[in-house]
């Protein structure tokens, strides 16, 4: 029987994965992809508690309608976070985020 | 039962395609790993009973949110990084996300929630709460949306 745990264990797990890609990697793309790791982890989690809650249909549906607001804004996030890094590349010629420092006090 | 097979399998779709998003020397390989852990997450969506998320995430993420970050690389010099370096202080990265990987787990074991059996969402009902009790912020996210493709245009615009 699949329970609620697993979704929240592969959710957890999924979300620190994303985390350590944002944190260790130098390359501006694969912190973007890890961001997109991280909003799904989250959206993992949201519908396991969509479909195990004792509650009525209609309140169990916020899950779903907040997951589509998640895939909503994670392509618009993802829409200007290319644009932003092509732009940097154009300018510097480089994606490295350690090469990035312009607004750095 | 032969869910909770097809779930771990999921799971071992899903988490081996991060780490090879993570670990990747290749930045290809990356794009590709991340493909199979967003599509195995559409196999999560569909063991929860939600069908058209397992549709919309395919179609979005699969169809069209990888598909711009390859024409990203394409676009972008893909020599300069083919072969990609961690930052130096990537032990520091790993100790915080166990720290966030340990937080969760524990508090997954801490369910203060009514639970019951796993069941599905009707279409119907979620299409009658995305139209009427969420429409307003359904109509701001098509305005973000437009936001964002006119930002995206201006910003890649040659200069004059």
């Amino acid at each position: 029987m699949i329970e609620l745990t697993h979704f929240q264990l592969l959710s957890g797990a999924l979300f620190a994965i994303g985390l350590y890609g944002v944190l260790a990697r130098r390359n501006a793309m694969l912190v973007l992809m890890s961001i997109e790791l991280m909003l799904n982890a989250v959206n993992i989690n949201l519908i396991g508690y969509s479909s195990f809650i004792k509650a009525t249909e209609s309140y169990r549906a916020l899950g779903h309608v907040l997951i589509i607001f998640v895939i909503t804004i994670a392509a618009a996030e993802l829409a200007l976070a290319i644009a932003i890094i092509l732009r940097l590349y154009r300018n510097k010629s480089s994606v490295n985020t350690d090469d990035i420092n312009i607004m750095k006090w | 039962m032969i869910a909770l097979v097809f779930f771990y399998l999921a799971s071992a779709v899903i988490l081996g395609g991060a780490l090879t998003v993570v670990l990747s020397r290749n930045i290809v390989y990356a794009a590709f790993g991340l493909i199979a852990s967003l599509s195995g997450i559409a196999g999560i969506f569909i063991l929860a009973f939600a069908p058209f998320l397992a549709l919309v995430q395919i179609l979005i993420y699969g169809g069209a949110i990888v598909i711009v970050i390859i024409f990203a690389l394409m676009l972008t010099k893909l020599e300069d990084f083919r072969t990609l370096s961690d930052h130096k202080h990537w032990p520091l990265a790993l100790v915080s996300s166990l720290v966030i990987l340990g937080l969760i787990t524990s508090a997954a074991f801490y369910l203060p929630v009514n639970l019951g059996s796993r069941t599905g969402v009707n279409l119907s009902v979620l299409a009658h709460n995305l139209f009427s009790q969420w429409a307003i912020p359904f109509e701001i996210a098509s305005l973000v949306l437009l936001i964002a493709l006119i930002g995206g245009v201006i910003m890649v615009r040659e200069d004059k």
